[in-house]
């Protein structure tokens, strides 16, 4: 068992879709809420077998895209100040802010380094005892355990220039937000596999039980989503709403609870500002009072000045799932990757450069 | 960013694993899945494993796809 070829398998694949065509009465709408599973679904052409009932939408679960402006800027404004070493996952660099993004800094001389790990930055640190480190600490459920065993291995180092700047967001109450603004009528939710290891499939429950949506978590190799997208149908054609998963061998009904309660340790909930979203009350993380010496927003005086969106950009739309990239007078025009006019187009989970890479066009 | 591989435990050293990911060695932080022994698999994220996979799990799984796909078969 290798936990990937298995699930890619051709024939077992032919006979999901089988399944699904054969169950599959009622046009559907199904979002995945997760950048990850967007770029599944377009890297194995899933949307191209399953059958015309069935539409898939992507939704705001991908952390540099739901990013907002100011907090782009305060990071860039950060990385500007001397004696500051700013790090950072990959893809955030190139994300434009109000004015400039952490890439163009960079080349005006700010210390700003990509890392893989959190562990990494703990190694700057380390390594840098006359600088400031920053981390910048961003993504959901899946990445804040691991950003929070960083901070308790601070402090157990007794690291004096180490702090997160916290961008940490929860994915269940953006799930809320956006079914009680109505904006989009889902019948069913294929949930994040990554973040319910964490979380378990628990989190969930609350969306079948209160708006009636059956909810699957599932894996994101093909056979995961076909049988997660299998799973849904049939709920839809028994007229049940339950949280089941179909990523059985990494998920459980009550999560990674070591890895609950590292956060819950370090984090309290704060209300968080997401792209197109606006301000969701207790959707974010911030940390506690007890590990404020690690918390960058106490440390740094920060002021970025007043922000600005990209005009034009329909990011926001493309998050809540009321429009497609396609529908972007700019996409694939003036905004392509190579010159993002919005944070969709530079995250690789992001719906505007998947739809890109993948040619949205012949979905 | 909630990307996550599985990789095969190695070895283990207070917290730290190495992990073969896709024939690569790689050092793997355990401190979020204290209960990951030797010759599991975890599923890694930045760094740190986030869960063990169960073989068990998988495997019944596994089969059922076998048997729908059989259904599908003989229906055709
Ligand atoms: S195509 Fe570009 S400008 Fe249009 S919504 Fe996507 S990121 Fe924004």
């Amino acid at each position: 068992m290798k936990y990937a070829s298995e699930f890619r398998d051709n024939r077992l694949a032919r006979g999901l879709i089988a399944k699904i065509e054969r169950s599959s009465r009622t046009p559907v709408k199904f979002m995945e809420f997760c950048g990850s599973h967007t770029v599944a679904i377009f890297r194995y052409g899933i949307r191209q077998v399953l059958p015309e009932t069935v539409t898939t939408l992507s939704g705001p679960g991908c952390p540099i895209c739901v990013t907002a402006n100011v907090d782009l800027d305060k990071a860039i404004a950060l990385a500007r100040i001397p004696n500051v070493i700013m790090t950072s996952f990959g893809d955030v660099l190139r994300v434009p802010g109000s004015y400039t993004s952490l890439q163009a800094v960079r080349a005006e001389g700010a210390d700003v380094r990509v890392i893989y790990s959190a562990m990494d930055a703990l190694k700057i640190a380390a390594d840098n005892p006359a600088k400031q480190v920053v981390l910048l600490g961003i993504g959901f459920e899946t990445t804040t355990p691991t950003i929070a065993a960083a901070i308790l291995q601070a402090k157990q180092e007794s690291l004096t220039n180490f702090s997160v700047l916290s961008w940490h967001k929860l994915s269940p109450p953006a799930m809320k937000a956006l079914l009680d603004s109505g904006d989009v009528a889902l019948d069913g939710l294929i949930c994040p596999g990554h973040v319910s290891i964490i979380t378990g499939s628990q989190a969930w429950e609350f969306i079948a039980r209160d708006y009636g949506i059956p909810c699957v978590v599932a894996g994101f190799e093909p056979l995961d989503i076909l049988q997660c997208v299998d799973m849904l149908v049939t709920q839809v054609e028994k007229k049940e709403a339950r949280v089941e998963i179909a990523y059985s061998r990494g998920v459980q009904r009550e999560g990674n609870t070591v890895a609950q309660k590292l956060v819950d340790m370090v984090f309290e909930p704060c209300p968080a500002q997401w792209r197109g979203m606006g301000t969701i009350p207790a959707s974010g993380l911030k940390l506690r009072p007890e590990y404020s010496m690690f918390d960058a927003e106490e440390i740094f005086d920060i002021d970025p000045g007043p922000t600005r969106e990209p005009a034009g950009c329909i990011c926001g739309e493309v998050l809540r799932g009321v429009s497609t990239p396609l529908d972007c007078p700019l996409f694939g025009k003036v905004c392509h990757p190579e010159n993002p006019v919005g944070a969709c187009m530079v995250s690789s989970e992001g719906s505007c450069f998947t739809y890109y890479l993948y040619g949205g066009k012949n979905e | 960013m909630c990307v996550a591989i599985p990789g095969l435990i190695k070895s283990i050293d207070g917290s730290l694993a190495q992990v073969e990911i896709g024939g690569i060695t790689q050092t793997a932080n355990l401190q979020l899945c204290p209960q990951a022994k030797v010759g599991d698999y975890v599923i890694v994220h930045t760094g740190y494993a986030i869960n063990t996979l169960d073989q068990q799990e998988a495997k019944e799984t596994l089969e059922l796809f076998e048997a729908i796909a059989r259904v599908a078969q003989e229906e055709n």
